[in-house]
Formats: structure tokens, sequence, C-alpha cells
């Protein structure tokens, strides 16, 4: 992390950009590409993912001398919020597991219940009443009012 | 001609304002704009949730109700956009550009009011155009081969992604990323499937409601998470906040006009989304402006011109989207798909066919916007209610209401885990510095720029110089190539300013020096 961060925001988007380029340009190799009057799929994908190399390469390029006309600028560093980005993501996977395999309620409950406790400031009391509160607007407004084709409970697929 | 659409228009208010269709029309309108505010609801899924209302509809009522829920839920996104940071329509992207800084400034009540201003002005002015110019622009529509559109949304795609804050190259680099998504799916003309991983639930191309609560709700969250307390500093939004002061009127006034007349201009051209509109609208007033640098700061003219933009827009977009059968968005297609539900064929003939319902329909866009301003002077209290609530209540619920409502549009658990990718890759992005409004122009019209470029050199026999003989292709060919050269220019002037200007002080460790007169320089 720290070593990425001496590099710069520009050179490391930039050769995040390239990469993507070649995954582009190699993966479109697979579909044919025809012939200019007569294109196949690979043809426009490939194009992509060259002018995507070639704007990765600038890129980089105006990162590097930027770094060489200007000293390192040591930026404000907000320290990474693992904690809270993992449970922000597990509490979506939360909702898609407990929409397949128990409903809307438990899936509604989770998504809230779970990323609430990202923010340091949620205690138990405050998530537990908020997800309860969602599970009541899921059920009025979501699954009565408006008819989402979810059922509240279901065990299994 | 015009004398006959004058009769039609006053027709089509006869059919509005029949009872039960205005009543309709009302209801439609109520809805869109309660499910419009909700963060992550967009009219995508507040149209498809209400559609199997409309089955046992007559046509008329029915299409009336669906257009009150699409323009009452695009106010409502306006909202959302300018409150909350919360795009739920993706043309609304540009307006949290401007808007949700006016908001973190207290201006949030002058935002929302020149937004309503703004979109009656607008959708007046684009009843107005259709009733007058749309043989005209019929014409002229009919004259696009795939030729023209293709350059035309080269032209859109250049300007939209060097418009963006920040490096102009990372802005197109970033368009090109949104190509690259819109490539996901099957392909129209051999029916390969491309970049699908495998999951058949792709090959129907990534859904658009997934990217865009992706890339501007989840990734937004990850972003912020902690780093919050409150979405607004507390500030009251009463019903005189909402009226400009004369000043910020005058300020707004001509970037009102100018979004207006671009709305107007996209509308006439099929296939064109209102995305594209609003970002044009936008990078307009950011070189017309006489202050550039305060654009994304929140300068009033960033709202002014693509909501106003946005709404002409919609007018207008009926034109090709119901004579033609070509949707310019998503929105429309699914228009159309009620239309054709109720046995009702777009085209050429439908204009004179089914005049009470083409008619009616525009007349009760006027109405409706009317209702929507009625209805939202003594509702903003409840809006701004919103801004009061701590980002930590707002956050959970915002998650669940994009769960559900990316669930909603398809009935797809998968497309959830969409929105889960696209906002890690959103908040990776933001990290970088990396614009990603322009992913979301790139992914909607990758597919119609792919499928014109290939239609137009099958037309010519593979010979690439057929964009810049034909005439019109061949000017929008060089208004793009103009944007890049002045783009190249200008960054290279201001590289070469910064070499020669350089003082040796600047060579020193910024060790000393203090933060923010840093930020200055930057």
């Amino acid at each position: 992390m720290g070593r990425l961060e001496a590099l710069g925001k520009d050179v490391v988007g930039g050769i995040l950009m390239i990469a993507i380029g070649i995954w582009v340009t190699i993966q479109s190799h697979q579909y044919p590409a025809g012939t200019m009057s007569r294109m196949g799929p690979g043809f426009f994908p490939t194009a992509l993912g060259v002018i995507m190399i070639l704007l990765g390469i600038a890129i980089t390029a105006v990162g590097v001398l930027a770094r060489r006309t200007k000293p390192a600028v040591a930026e404000k560093q907000l320290p990474p919020e693992w904690k809270a980005w993992t449970l922000i993501s597990l509490s979506i996977v939360a909702f898609i597991v407990f929409a397949r395999y128990g409903g809307l309620i438990p899936a509604t409950f989770a998504i809230t219940f779970i990323s609430a406790f990202a923010d340091r400031d949620n205690t138990w009391k405050s998530a537990l009443v908020l997800a309860l509160g969602m599970c009541a607007i899921a059920w009025i407004v979501f699954w009565w009012a408006l008819q989402l084709q979810l059922p509240l409970f279901q065990w299994g697929a | 001609m015009i004398g006959q659409s004058l009769h039609d228009l006053f027709y089509g208010f006869g059919v509005a304002l029949e009872p039960h269709n205005i009543m309709w029309s009302f209801f439609g309108v109520l809805i869109g704009n309660l499910i419009g505010v909700l963060p992550g609801m967009g009219a995508l899924s507040a149209i498809s949730m209400l559609l199997p209302l409309t089955y046992t509809m007559h046509p008329v009522p029915a299409i009336l109700m669906l257009a009150g829920i699409f323009y009452g839920s695009q106010y409502g996104g306006a909202i959302g956009a300018i409150l909350l940071n919360l795009p739920s329509h993706p043309p609304h992207a540009v307006t949290c550009l401007d808007g949700y800084p006016m908001t973190r400034a207290g201006k949030g009540g002058t935002a929302l009011g020149i937004t309503m201003i703004c979109s009656f002005f607008a959708a007046s002015f684009g009843i107005m155009v259709m009733v007058f110019a749309s043989p005209l622009l019929v014409s002229i529509a009919f004259k696009f081969g795939p030729t023209e559109i293709f350059s035309i949304m080269l032209l859109g795609l250049i300007a939209g992604g060097t418009m963006s804050r920040g490096s102009p190259l990372k802005g197109v680099a970033m368009t090109v990323f949104g190509l690259i998504v819109g490539c996901v799916g099957t392909d129209v003309n051999s029916g390969a499937m491309r970049f699908t991983f495998g999951f058949p639930e792709l090959t129907d191309r990534v859904e658009l409601v997934a990217l865009a609560m992706g890339l501007f709700g989840v990734a937004d969250f990850l972003r912020s998470v902690n780093r919050m307390h409150f979405v607004g500093n507390e500030t009251k939004v009463r019903l005189r906040d909402m009226r400009p002061s004369k000043d910020e009127m005058k300020k707004a006034f001509l970037p009102m006009v100018r979004g207006t007349l671009v709305g107007t201009l996209f509308g006439a051209m099929p296939g064109t989304g209102p995305t594209i509109t609003t970002f044009i609208a936008y990078a307009v007033e950011r070189k017309v402006s006489k202050h550039p640098e305060r654009f994304g700061q929140g300068e009033i003219a960033g709202v002014a011109a693509p909501e106003a933009a946005s709404h002409s827009k919609t007018q207008v977009d009926f034109i090709p989207t119901m004579s033609l059968g070509i949707p310019g968005d998503a929105v429309m297609a699914l228009l159309l798909g009620a239309l054709l539900i109720q046995g009702i064929q777009p085209g050429p003939q439908l204009i004179s066919e089914h005049a009470d319902l083409f008619w009616g329909l525009i007349a009760s866009f006027w109405i409706g916007n009317v209702l929507l301003m009625v209805l939202n002077v003594p509702m903003i209290g409840v809006w701004v209610k919103l801004l009061q609530v701590p980002y930590r209540y707002l956050f959970p619920s915002a998650l669940f209401f994009i769960a559900v409502g990316v669930y909603s549009t398809n009935n797809s658990l998968f497309e959830i885990g969409e929105v889960l990718v696209f906002g890690i890759i959103g908040a990776v992005l933001l990290a970088l510095d990396f614009p990603v409004a322009p992913i979301l122009l790139g992914y909607v019209l990758g597919p119609l720029v792919e499928e014109n470029f290939r239609r137009a050199l099958l037309l010519s026999r593979g010979d690439m110089t057929v964009f810049f003989t034909h005439g019109i292709s061949a000017a929008f060919m060089t208004i793009s190539i103009l944007l890049v050269a002045a783009q190249v220019f200008f960054g290279l002037r201001n590289a070469l300013r910064a070499r020669q200007g350089r003082k040796p002080e600047h060579l020193l460790p910024a060790a000393g020096k203090p933060l923010d007169e840093i930020a200055v320089e930057e």
C-alpha cells in the first residue's frame, strides 16, 4: 500500500488502465475480428483494448513527468477502513444469499444490520432498530404496496 | 401544418383533462415522485414495478400514468441527486456534480427551486417545439444514416469524456472503460458471447440500473463511511429558500435557455439518450462560462443547464420514439414496451392513427409539470427531512433500497452482485482520481456506437473515409477533432507554462508548506 502510494495516483491509475487494455485485447482475440467491411464480434473490443493501452501509457507518462517537475506532495492520509469496507460488501452478499434461501424479511434484516456496523457510531441497539424499521418498510411498501416478486419468507431455493 | 398541430394539441388537452385521465396522471406523478426520491429507486424501477398494473387499463390512461411516473421520478431523482448525491436516474449524474456541493454550502433549497423552474420552462419549450417543428425535425431525423449516427455519438463521447473534472485523459479512459463494459453480453450481429465469464446472466448485458447504483451509490458509501456524519450541515430548507433570488435567477437564466436548446437539438436525434444530453449541456456550460473552475463546486449554471436539457429532451424525444420506434434510452424503451402490450405499434402512422394518445400524452406532460410544481411546494419539507438523517442511518437504509430497487427491475439477484462489483471498481477508480460518470455514458452508447460503426463500414465496403465524405458526418467529425486538438493544445501549454514558470523555491521539498497552499496550486 505504502509503496503504491509513493508511485503517485496517476502512475498507478495508468498502469491499471494498461492492464485492463491488455486483458481486453487478449480476451477479444478469442472472437473473430472479420474484415473492415464485414466486422466480426472481435473487432470493436480489440480496438477499444488498444485505445485503452495507449491511454494508459499516456496517463502513466503524465504521472511520471508530473513527479519530475513537482516534488512529491504528502497528501493528507486517511486511514484505510478495511472493517467498514468488508462489512458493506458482506452485507450485499448477505442480501443475495438470504433473499435466495430465506426470503425478503431475512435479507432486508441482514443487509441493514450488517452494514450498520460499518459505521463506528452505530451500536447493537441502533442497528437493531434500524434493521427492524427497514423490515417494516420492506413488508408494507415493497411487498404489500408495490407487490415485489419476492416472498416474505421462504425455505430453500 | 402548424395550424393542424395546434388544433391537435388542443384536442390533446381535451383528452388529458378528462377527469379519469387526469386522476391517473396525478397518481403517476405522486407515486413517481415518491419512488424517485428514495435513494436507489429510479424511473426504471418505478415504471417496471407498476407496469403490470396497466395491463387491465385502457391505453390512454395507462400511458398517461406511466409518463406521470416517469417525470415524477425524474424530478424526484433530481432531488436525490441534489440533496444526497445519489443519481437514481443516470442523467442526473451530472446534476450531482454541482447540485450536491450547493447542498453542502446550504443552498440545497435554491438548487431545488432552480430545478423546478428549469424543468417547467424546458418542458414548456419542448412542447412548443414539438408542435411547431415536429414535421421538420422528423424529416431531418430520417436523413440520418449509420455514418451520421456514429459521428454524432463519437462527438458525444469525446465531449463527455473531456468535460469531466480533472484530467481529460482520465475522462476519456473512463469513457473507453464504459464502452468495454457495454460490450459485455451477446453480440447483436453474430450472436457471439463476449466477456460473459461464463455467466448466463451476463449474456443480456450488464444491467444499467446495477451499474449506475454501483458506481454512484455503493462506491460512494465505501468512500464516505466513517468519514461523513451528516449528509447536510443540518441546514433548514424552507419554502422561501426554494425561491431563488433575483441574482441567482439571472445567473441561471441563460444556462437554462442554452440547456433547453441542447436538449431540443438532441431530442430530435434518434438513439441519443438523455444521459449524453445532460453531459453535453454541462460541457457546453462549462466551456461558455467565465468561471469554468467554479464548476463542480456548486455553480448554479451546472444545475440549471443539465436539468433544463433533460426535460426538454424528454419532450422532444417522443418524436423519434413514437414516429420511428427508436427509443432514446431504457425508460423510453419501457414505455414503448407498454405501448406494444396495449397493441399499439409505434411508427410513422402512430401520430395519425392514435392522435388521442400522442397529443394527449404531450398535453399531459404539461399538465403533469404543473401538478409536479403544486405537489412539491408543500412536500419539500418531507424531502428536506431526508437531509437530517445521520449518515450512519442513511447508508444502511440506502443499501437496502438499492438492493430491492435493482432486484425489482428484472427480479434477478445476480444483478445485486453486479452492484457490488461495480461499487468496488468505482471506489478504486475514485480513489485514483478517475471520474466515474463517463463510464455510464460509454456504457449506454457502446452498443449503438459499435452497431452503427459496423453498419456504416458495411455500407461503404470497409472504406474508413466515409465518415469524412458525408456532409453531416464530416461536420461532426471536424468538431470532434477540434475538441481533441484543443485539449492537447491546452494540456501542452499548461505543461510548458508549469515548466517555464517554475520558481526555484518550488524545487525545494514541500515539507514546510501548509497543505491548503499546495491544494491551491494543484
